[in-house]
């Protein structure tokens, strides 16, 4: 039996699991990264249009702090996100970007003077202040209040993925590339590291380590339209939910967002609504206004892609071969902008439409984006159940993104992600808690259990065909487990998959070696996609509301009353086709913004019984501290400093909030 | 406005791809071929993905992104190095030859492992900032940096280490330690940057040598097939003078 001990094991190298194992490793424990490609080839790498954190070095963006980012990512979460962890990660966030840049990511800047911009289809002239020149410059996104994108021309992911995997070698950290954990090893209350096979040779090891970080980003690929990345399965999440004691959270809130390139699904950024882009009907009518006459095509992604949808219902799709779909209208950006600041986009355009953006419209429909869900931890990044286990990223729900993420939060919260657990993995890894026994008996076990798994799938001569099962599970969420839900489709859904399942434990491979063998690993993998797929469909189905990306046609209000909770999904039995959902409630008395209304999409919501109490009680507390500064009102309204890292905390400077 | 995806005569391809496991004593490299309709709007992201699902499951290739972003799907197409995700069918000719790309570590048939390449590329040259002083205090305003210069170094930032680069060099084919364009660049970028405070002789220490940039020919063929159509050449020559002149000194 192949062993391999470390201090800390991190499954994922993309941006989140890169940081964690910095982090780690600066504070002087080993470090070991498994990652399915060579990690630069990360997903992480697809995030284009940019990183939120509230600088405000642009003139749009002047006024914006952590308060603003604050609100405007609650909202966004239609107030399903932990408001303590949002705390977290909006203070945390300026410091990532600093961080990076003193790592060499080379953020577009601001260029004192005027320049041209398009806003609401118009051009408009806005002037950059001098002593803004040469700091790092934001963009407009969706859903927010300030212009607070930080951002590299359209490479933003790329750009970071370089500098910090390339932060990641000199920090001498071995990252072990084409090799995929394939189960956790655990004794029911603490992790102990996982089974890994390689990829190229199929041999298994066991990584054992005294902290184990999952960091493998979302699970889109159950869908079968998605912009994801091919790796993005979903398997980390699968190994955790597989322990029977990990809890997986929220599973149910899926973002779509609004501009997939139709019908392949790759995604055109949010940049380009950012920059002024606008969406077009068959006639050619901009028809967000008169859906959103506030926010326009900047309202939420949910939102936004809901509206899509409607519209094309209404009979307003342009028609083609492969269904119906909507414009993009970049053309009024002008070309120089689009080759300058969008062109990943203009390539996108070029390769996989043929058409010149800078001429054409780009045809779009929403597509599978985004895992809201995951891993469900403390705000230390911990699972709340077995212990020595840590998630971050999209993996994970530490739970900032509630039930809509806003558009550049995510490439935002892998670093701040990263850089928050990295720190308490190194505190755990010095905690008596840290200390590791290792029970060889178990790793043995662990390690038989999966060989036989294997074995089953590889000596097997099942019926199944692991592919075709694949392809069914991903209809079947597409079409039944969308932007639209109704409890018949989603029962029709949970019935199809549960069988999916079960036929799938009676696959057949028709190549059997063990080695580079691209079906095995189709099989085994899909296996696991099912579970994950079943938690989101299970956890959809019972979710009688609609709350941000979730939304039931049967159940159309988001009602505060019952559930402002958090769905948990754990799967006790290996034998059982279907999770066990168990919620954990929200306090809303110790919320620092009570729900209430998003500011764009339907009003339509009951209130939880405390909201007016909550609200007078901030109003009161507000009042009685009239006068004094931001921070020490958002102290006592609801505290969170304490629970950052020690070298995180602290105010963030900005041009206009001079630190002394 | 026109149907975005246009609609080419649906044809019969045949492919014909380099196939070996070099972990596997029996095998012997070979060329297969696997026929397959056309579709409106095909890459051979999608068609290599039909062939590995409707007719050879045991078909080893590469992709991760599938959108011309991640660089994991280089191979040589007709005997030209290039992402495949984003190669269209229809810009090709009945006859597709697909082999794993030159000068790196074959995994099987048309995956090999860039990874390990690039990652000792990055060890050996240090790809990475060089600060003189520790980290900075992240409270405070980053660091300014002219907004030209920033786009500069974005311009040379965007190399994905796809490989093509490295396939498409006649000095790499010889000279098994070369660094590549790829290598090449990377010191461009870094030297081009102000928080990177390597002076020209630190780099000439990485690059002043035949594995570096004295080894290259000036064949042009990284720039040729560079997916991101950065300026090697441009960088190389530029590089080439600094270094000579380093030397001299």
């Amino acid at each position: 039996m192949k062993v391999i001990y470390t201090d800390v094991l991190v499954i994922g190298g993309g941006l989140a699991g890169l940081r964690v194992a910095i982090g780690a490793r600066r504070r002087g424990h080993d470090a070991i990264v498994l990652s399915l490609v060579p990690p630069k080839r990360s997903h992480s790498a697809a995030a284009q249009g940019g990183m939120q954190a509230s600088l405000g070095n642009v003139i749009k963006g002047q006024g914006d702090n952590e308060d603003v980012h604050f609100e405007d990512t609650v909202r966004g979460s239609d107030w399903g996100a932990d408001q303590q962890v949002v705390r977290m990660f909006v203070n945390t966030a300026p410091k990532a970007v600093r961080e990076l840049a003193a790592w060499g990511v080379p953020w577009s800047r601001v260029r004192q003077g005027d320049r041209d911009v398009i806003i609401n289809g118009q051009k408009v002239t806005i002037t950059e202040r001098n002593e803004a020149h040469g700091l790092v410059a934001q963009r407009d996104f969706g859903g927010t209040k300030k212009w607070r994108t930080c951002y590299v021309s359209d490479g933003t992911g790329h750009a970071m993925l370089f500098a910090v995997g390339d932060q990641a070698i000199a920090s001498g950290i071995p990252v072990h590339e084409r090799k995929e954990a394939v189960a956790l090893i655990h004794d029911g209350s603490r992790c102990y590291g996982a089974v890994v096979r390689d990829l190229v040779t199929g041999e298994l090891t066991a990584y054992v380590a005294k902290a184990t970080a999952i960091a493998t980003g979302g699970a889109g690929r159950i869908y079968r339209v998605t912009t994801n990345a091919v790796i993005c399965e979903g398997i980390g999440a699968a190994i955790a939910l597989e322990t029977g004691v990990a809890a997986l959270g929220n599973m149910e809130a899926v973002q779509f967002h609004p501009t997939g390139i139709f019908p392949a699904g790759i995604l055109v950024t949010e940049g380009c609504r950012g920059d002024g882009g606008l969406l077009r009907d068959a006639n050619g009518h901009r028809f967000m206004p008169d859906y959103e006459p506030e926010k326009k095509e900047l309202a939420s992604r949910d939102v936004v892609s809901r509206r899509m949808e409607e519209h094309i219902r209404k009979g307003n799709g342009a028609k083609s071969r492969f269904g119906e779909h909507l414009w993009l209208d970049i053309t009024l950006l002008g070309r120089k902008h689009i080759e300058h600041n969008l062109r990943e986009v203009k390539e996108i355009c070029q390769y996989f439409l043929g058409i010149d953006p800078a001429e054409k419209w780009i045809a779009v429909r929403p597509a599978q984006h985004y895992t809201m869900g995951g891993i469900r931890t403390f705000h230390t990044g911990q699972s709340r159940t077995l212990k020595g286990l840590f998630a971050a990223g999209e993996a994970a729900c530490w739970d900032m993104h509630g039930f809509n993420r806003l558009g550049g939060n995510s490439v935002a919260e892998t670093v701040v992600a990263g850089m928050i657990v990295g720190e308490f993995i190194a505190d755990f890894c010095e905690s008596p808690e840290g200390e590791l026994d290792i029970p060889m008996a178990l790793v043995r076990e662990a390690m038989q259990a999966e060989r036989a798994k294997l074995d089953a799938l590889l000596n097997g001569h099942g019926p199944e065909q692991a592919d075709r099962i694949k392809i069914e599970m991903q209809q079947i969420m597409t079409d039944k487990v969308g932007i639209f839900r109704t409890g018949a489709d989603l029962e029709e859904a949970v019935d199809r998959l549960q069988k999916l399942l079960v036929r799938s434990r009676n696959i057949g491979l028709r190549y059997k070696v063990d080695g580079p063998n691209p079906e095995l690993v189709t099989a085994y993998r899909t296996q696991k996609m099912l579970k994950v797929a079943l938690c989101v469909a299970t956890g959809a189905l019972a979710r009688t509301e609609s709350r941000g990306a979730h939304f039931r046609e049967d159940y159309p209000q988001r009602d505060d009353s019952v559930w402002l909770k958090r769905t948990l999904a754990t799967w006790k039995d290996p034998s059982d086709t279907l999770p066990s959902l168990a919620y954990e409630q929200l306090d809303v008395m110790s919320m620092e913004l009570p729900p209430g209304w998003r500011g764009y999409g339907a009003k339509n919501y009951v209130d939880h019984p405390d909201t007016p109490n909550r609200a007078s009680a901030l109003a009161s507390l507000r009042e009685k501290m009239q006068g004094a500064d931001r921070h020490a009102v958002q102290a006592a309204v609801m505290p969170y400093e304490h629970l950052l890292p020690e070298r995180f905390r602290g105010r963030n400077e900005r041009i206009d909030e001079k630190l002394p | 406005m026109s149907d975005p995806v246009s609609t080419p005569a649906l044809r019969k391809l045949r492919f014909h791809v380099l196939r070996h496991d070099p972990r596997d004593a029996t095998s012997v490299p070979h060329f297969q071929t696997y026929e397959i309709e056309e579709a409106a709007g095909m890459t051979l992201f999608i068609a290599l993905n039909e062939i590995r699902e409707q007719i050879d499951s045991s078909l080893a290739f590469d992709f991760v992104c599938r959108a011309g972003i991640c660089g994991s799907c280089g191979m040589v197409i007709n005997g030209r190095p290039g992402l495949a995700c984003r190669t269209l069918t229809q810009d090709l000719p009945a006859d597709i030859t697909l082999a794993p790309l030159p000068a790196f570590e074959l995994i099987a048939d048309l995956s090999v492992n860039t990874g390990k390449w690039m990652r000792g590329m990055s060890e050996r040259l240090e790809t990475w900032v060089h600060s003189l002083q520790g980290d900075p205090d992240l409270r405070r305003l980053e660091e300014r940096m002219d907004p030209d210069l920033a786009d500069r170094i974005y311009e040379l930032d965007r190399c994905v280490e796809c490989g093509c680069c490295v396939a498409a060099c006649g000095t790499a084919r010889m000279r098994e330690d070369f660094v590549g364009a790829v290598g090449l660049n990377k010191i461009a970028r870094f030297s081009l940057d102000p928080r990177d405070k390597r002076t020209d002789n630190d780099f000439y220490e990485l690059v002043g040598n035949d594995d570096g940039v004295f080894g290259c020919m000036t064949l042009l063929g990284c720039q040729d097939v560079c997916p991101k159509d950065l300026p090697l050449q441009t960088q190389i020559a530029f590089l080439r003078r600094k270094m000579a002149r380093t030397g001299l000194g």
